[in-house]
Order: C-alpha cells, then sequence, then structure tokens
C-alpha cells in the first residue's frame, strides 16, 4: 500500500511530538486508542486562560503511519486556534489534507477523538462540564 | 556493492534462483509439448522432462517419483490432501486434528470440511508455537481419519515435532498430512524417516517458480489415495487432472536440485547471518524473539519491539528494506496475526512484530543495514510513542482502561 507525499512526510518529519506537564491546570491531555487495536494517541493541549486560545499542541502516537501523519497534523492545526474554534475539526478534514485510503479513516477519527478528549480534559481541570459528543461512527 | 530495496520477506516467496530459469526456458517455445501425447516427439520431450523433474523432487523429500502429485501450489496440495483424505476415508471417519497456527490453506480447508458435515479439532500450541503431543494423543477418537500440521511455520519459523507425531498417528491408524511448504528445500525432510503420508509444498518458496508445486501421495505402508477435486483428463493417477505446467515442474525440479545440493552448506552461512541479525536487534530493549528458538527454521526470525507498532515501523524502511509485520492495521478488523496471538501473546506485542525470512541471496552487507535501519526506527519511534513513555516510568500499561475502538 503506497503512502500518500503528505502522510510519508508528516512520518518522517513529525510536527509537535512531545509531552507537556499533564498535571499543569492550562494543559488538556486525551489519551485514546488502545493497544490491542495497534493504536493510541495522547494529544495534549496547552491553554491561554485569559484569551481561550491554544498557544501549544504535542502529541504521541503508537500506531500505523497514518496514524502518526494524523496526530501531527492535529497537532500543527490546533496551535492558534481557540478551544471552541478546536472543537470543529472534523476527522473528515484530516482524511482530506492528508489522502488516507478508507482502511485509515479510523486514524483521523481517533484523531479527532483525542482533540475532543483534550478539550473536556482541560475543561473538567477548570470547573466546566465536559461536553458529550456523539460517539463516533468507526467504533 | 550494496544494492536496494533489501528483499528480506523470503516466506512469502523467493526469488528465482538463475539456474532454475536457466533449466526451464527451453520448455517455452522448443519444447513445447503436452505431456500427455503420447504419439509423437513433442509430447515424448514433455514427458520425459517431467519424468525427470519428478525423480528430482522425489528425490528431494527422500520418496518415490511415483508419489509425486504434480499441483499448482501449496494451496492447491493443501485442499486437495484434506478434501481428497476426508472424501476418500469417509467409511472410515470423519475427524480431522490440526492446529490453529496453519496456514489459512488449512485452516479454511478445515472450515469447509466442517461445513460439510465433518468434525475438526483445533489443537492449540504451547508458548514456543510447538504442539503439545499429548494433548494430540488425547485428540484422536476412532472416527479420526487423518492429522494436518504443519512442517515450519510461516510466520514464526518454528518447526513441528514430524517424527513424533506420525509415530503417535501410527500408532492409532491415522494419517498424517503436512503442509511443508516453508520446510522442504530449507531443512532436510524426508518422508520416511519423518512418517509422513501426503505433504503438500511448493516451488517459489524454494527458489523455483511460481504457480507450481506438488503434493506427495504415500504409495506404501499405507498405500494412500485421495479424491480427486477435479475433474478431467485423469492425469497425475488420476488424483490431479490438468494438463501438466512443463515449464513450471522442470523449474520445480531443477530447484530441489539445487536446494539438496547446496542445503547444508547455504544453512550454515544463513543461520550465521540470521544469528547475528537476531542477537543484535535483541540489543534493544523490550525485544522479543517470537517462537521457539530451538525448533526453528535457520533462516527466519520474528521479533517483537514492544510499544512499537509493526505497520508503523515498516514505514520507517520499506523503501529500502522488504518485510512483513504480524500486525494488520490495514485490515477492516485491526486484528493482528491470529499465529502470535495462538502463541499467548497479548494484541500489543503482536501488533508489533516483525518477520525476517532470508535467503541463499541475502548478503552480510545487507544485514549489517537492516540491523541498523531497524534499531534507528525503533529508537525513534518509541520517543513518539506514548506507550515507551509510560513504560519508562513504571506505569503498568494492563491497569489503563483502554477505550478499545
Amino acid at each position: 500500500m503506497a503512502y500518500s507525499d503528505k502522510v510519508i512526510d508528516h512520518y518522517q518529519n513529525p510536527k509537535n511530538v512531545g509531552t507537556l506537564d499533564k498535571a499543569s491546570k492550562n494543559v488538556g491531555t486525551g489519551l485514546v486508542g488502545a493497544p490491542e487495536c495497534g493504536d493510541v494517541m495522547r494529544l495534549q493541549i496547552q491553554v491561554d486562560d485569559a484569551t481561550g486560545m491554544i498557544t501549544d499542541a504535542k502529541f504521541k502516537t503508537f500506531g500505523c503511519g497514518s496514524a502518526i501523519a494524523s496526530s501531527s497534523l492535529a497537532t500543527e492545526w490546533l496551535k492558534g486556534k481557540s478551544v471552541d474554534e478546536a472543537l470543529k475539526i472534523d476527522n473528515m478534514d484530516i482524511v482530506e489534507e492528508l489522502n488516507l485510503p478508507p482502511v485509515k479513516i479510523h486514524c483521523s477519527v481517533l484523531a479527532e477523538d483525542a482533540i475532543k478528549a483534550a478539550i473536556n480534559d482541560y475543561r473538567v481541570k477548570n470547573g466546566m462540564d465536559a461536553i458529550k459528543f456523539e460517539e463516533s461512527v468507526v467504533h | 556493492m550494496l544494492k536496494l530495496p533489501i528483499y528480506l520477506d523470503n516466506n512469502a516467496t523467493t526469488p528465482m534462483d538463475p539456474k532454475v530459469l536457466e533449466a526451464m526456458t527451453p520448455y517455452f517455445m522448443q519444447h513445447f509439448g503436452n505431456a500427455a501425447s503420447r504419439n509423437h516427439p513433442f509430447g515424448w520431450e514433455a514427458e520425459e522432462a517431467v519424468d525427470y523433474a519428478r525423480e528430482q523432487v522425489a528425490k528431494l523429500i527422500g520418496a518415490d517419483p511415483k508419489e509425486i502429485i504434480f499441483t499448482s501450489g501449496a494451496t492447491e496440495g493443501d485442499n486437495l490432501a484434506i478434501k481428497g483424505v476426508y472424501e476418500m476415508y469417509a467409511s472410515k471417519g470423519n475427524h480431522i486434528i490440526t492446529a490453529t497456527t496453519e496456514h489459512k490453506a488449512v485452516l479454511d480447508t478445515c472450515k469447509h470440511i466442517e461445513k460439510s458435515g465433518g468434525e475438526v479439532t483445533y489443537l492449540q500450541v504451547k508458548a514456543d508455537g510447538l504442539i503439545d503431543l499429548k494433548e494430540l494423543e488425547a485428540a484422536i477418537k476412532p472416527t479420526t481419519i487423518l492429522i494436518a500440521i504443519m512442517y515450519a511455520n510461516n510466520e514464526i519459523g518454528t518447526v513441528m515435532p514430524i517424527k513424533e507425531i506420525s509415530a503417535i498417528a501410527r500408532k492409532h491408524g491415522v494419517l498424517v498430512f503436512t503442509d511443508g511448504t516453508q520446510a522442504v528445500g530449507k531443512i532436510p525432510v524426508n518422508v520416511n524417516k519423518d512418517g509422513i503420508d501426503l505433504m503438500a509444498f511448493t516451488a517459489h518458496k524454494m527458489y523455483g517458480p511460481k504457480g507450481v508445486g506438488a503434493l506427495y501421495v504415500r504409495r506404501k505402508n499405507p498405500r494412500v489415495k485421495v479424491t480427486a477435486q477435479m475433474d478431467g483428463g485423469g492425469h497425475e493417477r488420476g488424483m490431479r487432472s490438468g494438463t501438466l505446467n512443463v515449464p513450471g515442474i522442470v523449474g520445480f525440479g531443477k530447484a530441489c536440485e539445487l536446494c539438496m545440493l547446496n542445503m547444508e552448506e547455504e544453512n550454515k552461512r544463513i543461520s550465521k547471518m540470521r544469528d547475528h541479525l537476531e542477537t543484535e536487534l535483541l540489543k534493544l530493549e523490550e525485544a522479543y524473539v517470537n517462537g521457539s528458538r530451538e525448533h526453528r527454521l535457520p533462516h527466519v526470525t520474528n521479533i517483537s519491539f514492544k510499544h512499537v507498532e509493526g505497520e508503523g515501523l515498516l514505514m520507517g524502511f520499506n523503501k529500502n528494506i522488504a518485510l512483513s509485520s504480524g500486525s494488520a492495521c490495514t485490515s477492516a478488523s485491526l486484528e493482528p496475526s491470529y499465529v502470535l496471538k495462538a502463541l499467548g501473546l497479548g494484541d500489543d506485542l503482536a501488533h508489533s512484530s516483525l518477520r525476517f525470512g532470508l535467503s541463499r541471496f541475502t548478503t552480510e552487507e545487507e544485514i549489517e543495514y537492516t540491523i541498523k535501519a531497524i534499531s534507528e526506527t525503533v529508537l525513534k519511534l518509541r520517543e513518539m510513542s506514548p506507550l515507551w513513555e509510560m513504560y519508562k516510568e513504571g506505569i503498568d500499561l494492563s491497569t489503563i482502561e483502554w477505550a478499545a475502538h
């Protein structure tokens, strides 16, 4: 199976690999997937309390090239967005941008779930209610 | 000079030996006859070539040439042996014993048998990939007609105790079929010493052409018969109709001859490289060999690199190194290798595996390159792996409630 150039680029030069302090109040952490499924993504956002803007985003992913690329792309998109804007990132945007084949759509779903999980973690830490999302179709 | 890409997926298929191609060439245009044409020189030449190849093939496995039934490959051989015995020995019983780590060509044939009213016992394997002989014997019933256990496993290279299996089978009057695809031509296989009644194997795993294989069917002590699965001209003693693939068969014969000639010397060289590859890769933390290291083909190793996903790992070098992984991120099921799972490996380790298959054409340079490329990729991906980070922090990953998807 051939990967798209964009997937290869993210795989070879992943953006924003790393770890933010998950204990910090303005960091939201989303850990999704499961080792037995062959995909685990951890996505973290750092939010500026005053502006509600995402100032930093980091990821670590255990998975195939498409999973790594999806999370790398997600962190790029998150930086500079407000939390509300970040909620609008749809997995199909990732599919389109990375030109993912149908068998790899679950990687983009996972990235979307990771974003939402990170945002909810941030919200709960800061005294807000977690947003209830509709369940992903793929899961 | 190192030439890229490097091919280390020789359990999938091997390149053809140039000597094999050389032997085959005249049988496409010059000696193109049908081996079943009895009345002219074209047919005679073809028949003679087939007879010669039949001897070469038989010799490699210590059989009589009359016991070789040419097929299109091991999948056909597996089907013909299992379905053929099931139908031929229907009056004796309907029970077959096999193992969970068999190739799909055996497992799916057994499922077919179950659908048509047969009974199949699937033996579990131990952590080393071998079956328990006591369990095998205990599974035999009065209705058991066949034990179908592969000689060597295609994913982990584990070599089954065929001699011991056939001794048990003989005691109970049960036939033994073995899928010899990965073993024949690679290690000494002798149908008489090993007590094999039927064995399927194929040319393209031993430097021969694709599309040709053989089913060994014992003719003496006991005389074994299989019901043909294709109707037609009654070729191959009525067991496999269809015009013989003469050039393919000639190439198969040559491939067998070369394997027999060079096996001992080749294995020394190949296993040395395999051992070096393994030793170096095991220097990485949390790297494990899957399956028995003692009872194993000399050219195969299967290694799991914990906390790194196999397909992602392959992507790091698959432009330059051809390998396969036990992970199956591309399949709809997301299920990793059923063979590795049968060893009792957790899904995480099964997803983290690479299968290496060396060949007579593998060079030391290629192995050095591979060691370096894989080690680097594993380290790079671990830096990127949340599981590795958690492992390093001392978190027990099994205590985490994963949102399985």
